[in-house]
C-alpha cells in the first residue's frame, strides 16, 4: 500500500534548512472503497506530479533536499486513518498529511495533526467541522466543504428551480452535516424543506424507491426538488431509480449535494441531464485548468476530479511555502500560509483564511449537459455562474473555530 | 394508504432479488452442505456479464438474460471442480472460508479492472416507461422483474418437486448415504447443482443491472441480508427461501416508510426471533437445520 518516489539528489546545502534532511508528504485516502475513484490512486498521482513539476521548475535543490511521497489506504475507517497518520508523522517524519476523504477520518487525522504539531492539508473530506468545532493550528481545508456545497446548490436551486424540497441524506456524519447545511441555505433563500429523511448508510437493500415514491406523495402541493446527499454507490442507485420512476417527468427536479465528474462518467450524462450542483473546479473550466488536466490525463489516463486537482494545488503551495520561509518548521509554515493570497490552475482568488484555515476561493454552479451537447469524452458539465470566493464559503461571523475568536 | 400499497409492490421487487439469490443458496446448501459465500460476487459477475456482452459485443438484454447466467454457471462449475470438492470431507467451515476468500479475490480483480464507481447499463427499450396498475403508474421494468422472477421460482420448484432430477436432489439433500446405496451417483450431480445454484445468482445480477449500480461491490452488502433470509426460511428449504425472500423485501420496504433508519435492521430482528422459537427456521426440518 505504500509507494515511494525519491526525487532529486540526497540533501544538498541549499538556502532551505530541513529538519530531517528531506521533505516527506504522506497521502492518506480511500484506495479500495466507495471513494477510490474520486481520489485514491489518482490523488496520489497528482501529488507526485506536483513534486516532479516543482523540481522541474526550481531544480533538484528546490527545497534543500529530496522530496518523498508516501501513501496509505484508510479504508474509510477513522481508527485506521488516525494510526496511519501517527505512524507517518512519527516514524517517517512526514511533514504533511494530504487529501483524506471521508469526513469522519478527516476529523480524526486533524486531531492527530494538532497533537503532533505537524501539518494536515485536507482536500478530500467535506465536513465544515474541520474549520469550525474541530479546527486547529495545523489543519488546513483546501478545496470545498459542506457549507460551500449547500450554500451554492441550496440557494441557487431554490431561486431558480423550485422552493419545496424533500431532502434525503445518508445517515452518518457527512450526511447529517449536509442535511443541516442544506436546510439552512434553502430556508434562507425563501424555500421550504417539506421533509428530510435519513437513509441507511450504506444502503444494503440498494433500493431507494420508498423515498422516491414518498417524494411524490408529500402534501400540500407536492415537492418540486428532491435533494439527494448520497455519494458513491448509493448515489448511483438513487439516480438510476429516480429515472426509472420518471420523477423528472412528474415535475420533480433532482439536486445533488456532492457530484464528481467520475459520478457523471459512470451514470452517463443522460441519466443526470439538467442536474444542478456546486463544484470547486472542473477539468475544462478554462484554458489553464484544461492544460493541467491534459498533462494529468497523459500520465493517469483519466480526467481528474476536483479533489485530485486540489491535492496538486495543496502540495504545490506547501512546497512554495517551504521555499519562501527557508525552513520546513511547521510553526513557521503555518505562519507563512496564514493570510496568504494566491492563484493557481485550481484556486482562483484564493486566500488561506487566517482565522479558521479555510482556503477560500471561487466556486462554481454547474449543470450536467444534455447528451446532445457533449462535445468530447468527459465534457459533461456547463458552468452556470461563478460564486465569488467571499460568498462561496462560510462567513467568519458564523464560524465557531476557536482561532477565529 | 397509497404509499403502503406501493411499498408492498416495491418490497416484492426487492424480494424478487432476495428470492432468486436465497433460492440458489438453499439449493446449494441442501445438496452440498456448502454455505456459499461467493453468491454475492457471482451475482455481481452476472451483472457485469450483461454489461460486457452489451458493450463489447452489442448483445441485447434478452440474450444477456440467457448467456450471462450460463457463463456464471460455467465459472461456478470450474470453481467447484477445481477447489470446492477438495474440502467436502472436512468441516463445513473450510468451504465457508474458501468461498469467502474467493469472494475477495473476485471482487478485487473486478475492482482492479473496472474501479469501484460502477458502469452504466440501461433498461431495455421495450421495458421503459410505466404502466397503470390500478392505483398508480409503476415502472414497466420493475413489473417485468417481478413477473419473471416469480416464474423462475415456480420453475425451480416444479423442477425439484416433479422431475427425476429433482427427486435425486431431494433424496440427496435428505440422506446422501442412503441415496448412494440405492444406486444413484450423487457425486455426478453435485457440480451441476452447484452450477445451477450460482446461475440463479447470475440471473439475479442481470435483472439488477438496469435498475441498480453495476459495480464490483454490488453483491457485498446484499449477501448478508440474503444469508439472514436463508436462516429465517430454514437452511436448505426451497419454499422457505422463496417465501422469506419476498416477505423480507416487503418488510424492509414498509419499514422504510415508517422508520427509515430501521429498514435494514428489521430482517435481523426477525431472524433473532425466529431462531429463538424455531431454531431450524420457519420452513426447515430439524434434520436439515
Amino acid at each position: 500500500m505504500r509507494t515511494t518516489a525519491l526525487l532529486g539528489p540526497a540533501a544538498g546545502q541549499g538556502a532551505v534548512q530541513l529538519m530531517h534532511g528531506k521533505v516527506v508528504l504522506a497521502v492518506i485516502n480511500d484506495q479500495s472503497g466507495v471513494y477510490a475513484d474520486i481520489g485514491g490512486k489518482h490523488g496520489v498521482e497528482a501529488v507526485k506530479m506536483a513534486v516532479e513539476d516543482f523540481v522541474k521548475k526550481y531544480g533538484p535543490n528546490a527545497v534543500g533536499g529530496p522530496i518523498e511521497v508516501l501513501s496509505a489506504d484508510h479504508q474509510n475507517k477513522p481508527d485506521v486513518g488516525a494510526s496511519k497518520a501517527a505512524e507517518f508523522y512519527d516514524r517517517n517524519n512526514a511533514n504533511a498529511v494530504i487529501d483524506v476523504p471521508t469526513s469522519s477520518v478527516g476529523i480524526a487525522i486533524a486531531h492527530v495533526a494538532a497533537q503532533k504539531h505537524r501539518l494536515f492539508l485536507n482536500v478530500g473530506a467535506a465536513t465544515k467541522a474541520l474549520t469550525n468545532e474541530d479546527c486547529n493550528k495545523y489543519t488546513f481545508h483546501w478545496a470545498y466543504d459542506t457549507y460551500m456545497l449547500a450554500h451554492g446548490t441550496g440557494t441557487e436551486v431554490t431561486k431558480r428551480i423550485g422552493k419545496k424540497w424533500y431532502v434525503v441524506y445518508p445517515n452518518y456524519a457527512y450526511g447529517q452535516d449536509m442535511n443541516r447545511s442544506f436546510s439552512a441555505a434553502i430556508e434562507k433563500a425563501g424555500g421550504k424543506v417539506m421533509l428530510s429523511d435519513a437513509t441507511p448508510f450504506p444502503n444494503e437493500t440498494e433500493d431507494f424507491s420508498t423515498f422516491l415514491i414518498k417524494a411524490r406523495t408529500l402534501r400540500p402541493g407536492g415537492v418540486t426538488v428532491l435533494g439527494a446527499m448520497q455519494a458513491g454507490q448509493d448515489l448511483t442507485n438513487l439516480v438510476k431509480q429516480f429515472n426509472e420512476f420518471g420523477l423528472r417527468q412528474q415535475g420533480i427536479n433532482l439536486a445533488i449535494g456532492l457530484l464528481f465528474i467520475s459520478d457523471i462518467h459512470s451514470l452517463t450524462p443522460a441519466a443526470l441531464e439538467g442536474t444542478i450542483y456546486t463544484t470547486a473546479w472542473e477539468w475544462n473550466l478554462d484554458k489553464q485548468a484544461r492544460e493541467w488536466s491534459d498533462r494529468f490525463f497523459a500520465r493517469d489516463k483519466t480526467r481528474p476530479s476536483f479533489t485530485v486537482a486540489g491535492n496538486y494545488s495543496a502540495t504545490w503551495q506547501y512546497l512554495e511555502a517551504v521555499r519562501r520561509t527557508g525552513t520546513d518548521d511547521p510553526d513557521k509554515i503555518v505562519a507563512a500560509l496564514e493570510g496568504y493570497k494566491f492563484n493557481d490552475f485550481f484556486v482562483r482568488n484564493g486566500e488561506v483564511r487566517k482565522q479558521d484555515h479555510a482556503v477560500i476561493h471561487d466556486a462554481y454552479l454547474a449543470q450536467v449537459k444534455a447528451p446532445g451537447d457533449v462535445k468530447e469524452p468527459w465534457d459533461y458539465v456547463r458552468i452556470l455562474n461563478t460564486i465569488p470566493a467571499n460568498e462561496a464559503f462560510q462567513p467568519l461571523s458564523e464560524n465557531t473555530c476557536h482561532m477565529a475568536r | 394508504m397509497e404509499i403502503v400499497l406501493v411499498q408492498v409492490f416495491n418490497g416484492l421487487i426487492s424480494g424478487a432479488f432476495y428470492a432468486l439469490l436465497s433460492l440458489g443458496l438453499a439449493v446449494i446448501f441442501g445438496m452440498l452442505r456448502v454455505v456459499n459465500f461467493m453468491h454475492g460476487a457471482l451475482y455481481m459477475l452476472g451483472a457485469f456479464g450483461a454489461y460486457l456482452l452489451g458493450v463489447q459485443l452489442g448483445v441485447s438484454f434478452w440474450w444477456a438474460l440467457i448467456i450471462s447466467p450460463l457463463a456464471v454457471a460455467a465459472v461456478g462449475f470450474l470453481l467447484e471442480r477445481a477447489l470446492l470438492r477438495r474440502l467436502y470431507d472436512l468441516n463445513v467451515l473450510y468451504n465457508l472460508l474458501l468461498t469467502f476468500g474467493l469472494t475477495l479475490v473476485i471482487q478485487d480483480a473486478m475492482r482492479l479492472r473496472f474501479g469501484v464507481q460502477g458502469v452504466p447499463y440501461s433498461i431495455p427499450a421495450q421495458l421503459r416507461g410505466a404502466v397503470l396498475i390500478g392505483f398508480m403508474f409503476f415502472p414497466t421494468y420493475r413489473l417485468f422483474v417481478l413477473g419473471f422472477s416469480v416464474l423462475v421460482c415456480l420453475g425451480v420448484w416444479w423442477l425439484i418437486e416433479h422431475t427425476r432430477v429433482g427427486m435425486i436432489i431431494r433424496a440427496s439433500t435428505e440422506n446422501p448415504v442412503l441415496t448412494r446405496a440405492l444406486g444413484v451417483d450423487v457425486d455426478r450431480w453435485i457440480p451441476l447443482v452447484f452450477a445451477f445454484g450460482v446461475a440463479l445468482a447470475g440471473l439475479a445480477g442481470v435483472l439488477a443491472a438496469p435498475m441498480r449500480n453495476v459495480s464490483p461491490l454490488m453483491g457485498a452488502d446484499l449477501i448478508i441480508t440474503t444469508f439472514a433470509i436463508v436462516v429465517i426460511g430454514g437452511m436448505g428449504s426451497i419454499l422457505g427461501s422463496v417465501v422469506t425472500g419476498f416477505f423480507v423485501g416487503v418488510l424492509s420496504a414498509l419499514g422504510a416508510v415508517y422508520y427509515p433508519p430501521a429498514a435494514n435492521t428489521l430482517v435481523f430482528i426477525v431472524m433473532a426471533i425466529v431462531l429463538l422459537f424455531r431454531p431450524s427456521g420457519l420452513f426447515g426440518s430439524p434434520e436439515a437445520g
